[in-house]
Order: C-alpha cells, then structure tokens, then sequence
C-alpha cells in the first residue's frame, strides 16, 4: 500500500469522520461526493458513534497474505448506534463468546504491517462490552 | 431491438492447466464455438475477462485473442465486471446485435488463475479494498457472513447448505468439462476444513483455468440454422453497493433480485416458466440465497428448497446441471460465457448424460463480488 493512499484515508481510519447529508440526513462512511439517497452535494462532518451491535461476522482461518500469523480471527458487519454499518475485526474475544446482536465498542489498533520495513497500518476494531 | 440468437458454443475442460497459456485456452473455446456455428467470420469480439493484469500479467486481452484466433482487425475489447465478467461480455455481444451494430458476434470468457502469485490478492480487489480488505476479510469471509446471518433469521442448517455442495458434485460428474467428476458425500462436506466459520472448504468453489465461447447473430441468421439455435429472451445487469456491510440486509443479494425481475419482465415470463438454471454457487449458501432471489422459492425457504430435491437434476428445477461453479469450476471470468453454454447445451438436446427432458426456458445468473454486479439472461429454443 503506498504512503499517500494509507494517509488519505487516516481521518476515518483514525477517528472515524463521516459526512451527513444536510438535505436528507443520510450518514456516509467514508465521505462521498454526492448523497445517493437524495443526490445533495452538501454535507456537514461528523464523527460515527463508537457503539453498536453485531449484525453478523465470521471468522477467518486462511488469512490474506498480509494477515498470516493472525488467523483465526473474527471480523463483524457492526451496526454503530447512529445506524452506520461498518466492517473490522473483534478484538480480545473467544470465538464462542461472538454472536449476531451483542453490543461492541470501537477501539483503535494496529491492523497490519507492510511486511519487515514497510508501514504499519493502524484503524479501527470492536470489543465486546 | 433485434431478435439474438446463440447458433454455436465452444468450452475447453476446467481444471487446473497447467501445460496451457491464457490465450491457448481462450483460441481452442472460440474455435470450437466457430465451428459448433459453422460460420466463416465474425463482426466482434467481446472477452470476459476479470484480471488478466493480476492473474497473468497480461492487459489488452481483446485485441491479443483476435490476433492469436485470426481475426485481426476485426474490433475486440474486454468487459470486467469481477466474477460477472462472463455475464456481461454477454450482455454486451447481445446489446451490439440488437442495435444493428454487428450481425455475428463471438463472445468469450476465459481466466488463467493457476499462474497468479496471489489468488487471493487478485479476487479481493472485487470487494472494497480501504473499508473491507484492509481489515482482513476474504471472499469465503463475506458469504461466512451472508451464512451465519441467513442461518440465525431463516433457520438454514449447515447440513442444508452441504446439500448443495452434494448435488452439484453430482452434476458434475456427468460432465465432461467439469474440473471436478465425482461425487462426494455429506459427511466430506461437513468434515472438509473450515475456511471462514461456518462456510468449509468443500463449501467453495475452486481455483481454476478455463475458457468458454458463444456465437451469437440476428434471429434471421439464427433461423437458417433450424437445427440447433437458441433465443435470448431476457437480459439484465444490475448494481448494489460494491461494499457488503453498506446494504440493509445481509441476508439478502438484491441485485439478483432485482436483475432477475427485469430479465422476467423483458422476456415476459414468470420464475415457475423456468425448466432448468445455472446460478453463481460461488459458495453453498450464494445458491441457497439465489434460489429465494430469483423468486423459485419465498425469502428463507432456500434451504428448504434443497433439502426437498426442487433443484436437483431429476427436480421440478434442476439448478446447475454442468455442476455448477462448485464442481465444474470457476476460472472467473469465463464462467458467465460457460453457464450460457450449458444452457444452450441444454435446450439443443445436446448436454448428454445430465439431459433435462422437456427443457423449454433456461436462466442464467452470473454475480460480481460479494453480490455488487449481477447479469441474468433467459433463453428459449426456436
Ligand atoms: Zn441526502
């Protein structure tokens, strides 16, 4: 992944910044040009909530390359309580504790390395509350 | 719109080949197509292709196959539209006939994953690389998740989705393209290794090589063929979120839905009319939840749907009859062009030992991603 890439998307990796369309209310993670709900292009920033619940996950035994050693782990759709659905992985949990409808917490974590001299990659994962 | 036609198709064997280029591949399936149609030239070329550049190293795939088949300077481009490639290289060759642009067009598909350094690198740039690839999700991970959520709302056993796993293994052993040729038992299924809890290795489709080819022309062309041509009567392409977690339900795949009520409506026909279906079992549960979105069963009966035999060969609706993505293998972006083959196979009389009786409207539905694109066509015999 190169540097400019990594670093364009650190304000939703990092703190979660998101646009709400100022016409419908609709919340986009991560922003865009244009609301597909109601085709506004104006927008006011805002951050995502930082709790949610567990809409489905699974967990990954055979990893992409960049996650070898890690597996398994768990990785969840989580819908925030401002109703905003996003991707990552849960952290710090026994597989059988993971289920559809439990709450989780945003916590910030290391998800990757560029391989032995390359970046570290940083951003968002869940704990179970 | 004029009236398309199939007149003639070609398919290499799936599997791993090792000893064949991606271009030997695709020039032996559109030979076999050209010939099976018994025509002297065509107007076009259309590939369906999803990543040469990742898998071979190779772009400008279209005007590469017309030089390797002999065909230069006839125009031929790629269409990507990640696993719906195939489908919509289809889609394509039929919009050119019917607006009079071309009159005999050669659609192919083809993929060569075998050559890749890194199979799973190339099919994840289908989903969204920033907000799902970098947290470590895999293709086996997003259907994982469309399995657990289908099973907690519908009640869909693990057992339920072996079935389809079973049944297309069947159909593929009385398929000589097939990659895979025997039969398997539930039990293998259910004790194969977990890949992405619940779905297990027997539960995904494999990585393959293989190339598919159709020559499709006008109806009046087509109908001095009398022997052996096929109508499309439906087709339609639709979009959702190319990001899974970004759709209101997980438990559904609503560009199928949605692109299968629009080929319906084109071809004026209802989900019962269908006699026989080759659908994107990418992973057990795509055909389960498929099933329900084509509306052959109401939301949540697809497990259901399996387990009571609907779809097997000898069932009201047999479904993947070439043994689908499962077992006949699923070189990507071929895989669109070879489920049109086996339909055209079918309703010509022409698919041997797994011969539908009274086969009279065929579907096919291919999909992009984790459901992000989705192509369906219907077809009827003259
Ligand atoms: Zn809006």
């Amino acid at each position: 992944m190169s540097i400019p890439k990594y670093w364009r998307e650190i304000p939703q990796r990092y703190r979660l910044e998101a646009l709400k369309c100022k016409k419908c209310g609709k919340i986009f993670f991560p922003p865009r040009l244009i609301c597909s709900n109601c085709k506004t292009q104006e927008f006011e920033n805002i951050r995502l909530k930082e709790e949610g619940k567990i809409v489905t996950y699974t967990i990954i035994r055979v990893p992409p390359k960049q996650f070898n050693g890690q597996a398994p782990y768990p990785v969840a759709i989580v819908e925030l309580d401002d109703g905003v659905r996003i991707m990552g992985q849960i952290t710090d949990a026994n597989p059988e504790e993971i289920e559809i409808g439990k709450k989780v917490r945003v916590v910030f974590r290391k998800i990757q390395e560029q391989g032995h001299a390359g970046i570290i990659n940083y951003g968002y994962k869940f704990i179970l509350k | 719109m004029r009236e398309v036609a199939i007149i003639g198709a070609g398919l290499t064997k799936f599997g791993e080949l090792w000893d064949k280029s991606i271009r030997d591949i695709f020039v032996e399936a559109a030979l076999s197509a050209i010939k099976d149609a018994g025509v002297d030239h065509v107007d076009s070329i259309i590939v369906g292709n999803m990543s040469g550049g990742l898998f071979v190293e190779q772009e400008h795939i279209g005007a590469l196959m017309a030089d390797y088949l002999g065909q230069n300077p006839v125009p031929a481009y790629r269409v990507e539209s990640a696993c719906a490639s195939g489908g919509v290289a289809l889609m394509q060759g039929l919009r050119e006939i019917a607006s009079g642009l071309s009159d005999i067009v050669l659609v192919g598909g083809v993929e060569k994953m075998t050559d890749a350094e890194d199979i799973t690198f190339a099919l994840a740039t289908a989903a969204d690389q920033e907000y799902e690839v970098y947290h470590g999700i895999t293709f086996p991970g997003f259907y994982a998740m469309i399995a657990n959520a289908h099973m907690k709302r519908y009640g869909t056993t693990r057992k339920q989705m072996a079935m389809v796993a079973v049944k297309n293994h069947k159909n593929g052993s009385l398929n000589p393209y097939a990659q895979f040729q025997s039969e398997i038992t539930l039990d293998t299924v259910l004790n194969s290794t977990l890949v992405a809890d619940p779905l297990r290795l027997m539960d995904c489709s494999p990585v393959t090589d293989g190339a598919a080819a159709l020559v499709l022309c006008s109806g009046d062309i087509a109908r001095k063929h009398k022997n052996s041509s096929v109508k499309i009567i439906g087709s339609s392409m639709t979009t959702d979120t190319l990001a899974l977690h970004l759709r209101e339900d997980v438990t559904s795949l609503k560009s199928v839905n949605l692109s299968a009520k629009k080929a319906y409506k084109m071809a004026e026909i209802t989900p019962e009319e269908v006699s026989v279906a080759e659908v994107h079992d990418c992973f057990t549960i795509a055909e389960i939840v498929i099933m329900e979105e084509l509306g052959f069963v109401e939301k949540g009966k697809g497990g259901k749907f399996i387990e009571d035999g609907y779809t097997a060969l000898e069932g009201k609706i047999p479904v993947n009859t070439s043994g689908g993505l499962k077992a006949k293998g699923h070189p990507v972006g071929a895989t669109g062009v070879a489920q049109a083959v086996e339909i055209f196979f079918q309703l010509t009389g022409r698919a041997g030992k797994r011969q539908i009786k009274n086969a009279k409207i065929g579907l096919t539905q291919n999909m992009g991603g984790s459901g992000a694109s989705s192509v369906v066509h219907i077809f009827k015999p003259y």
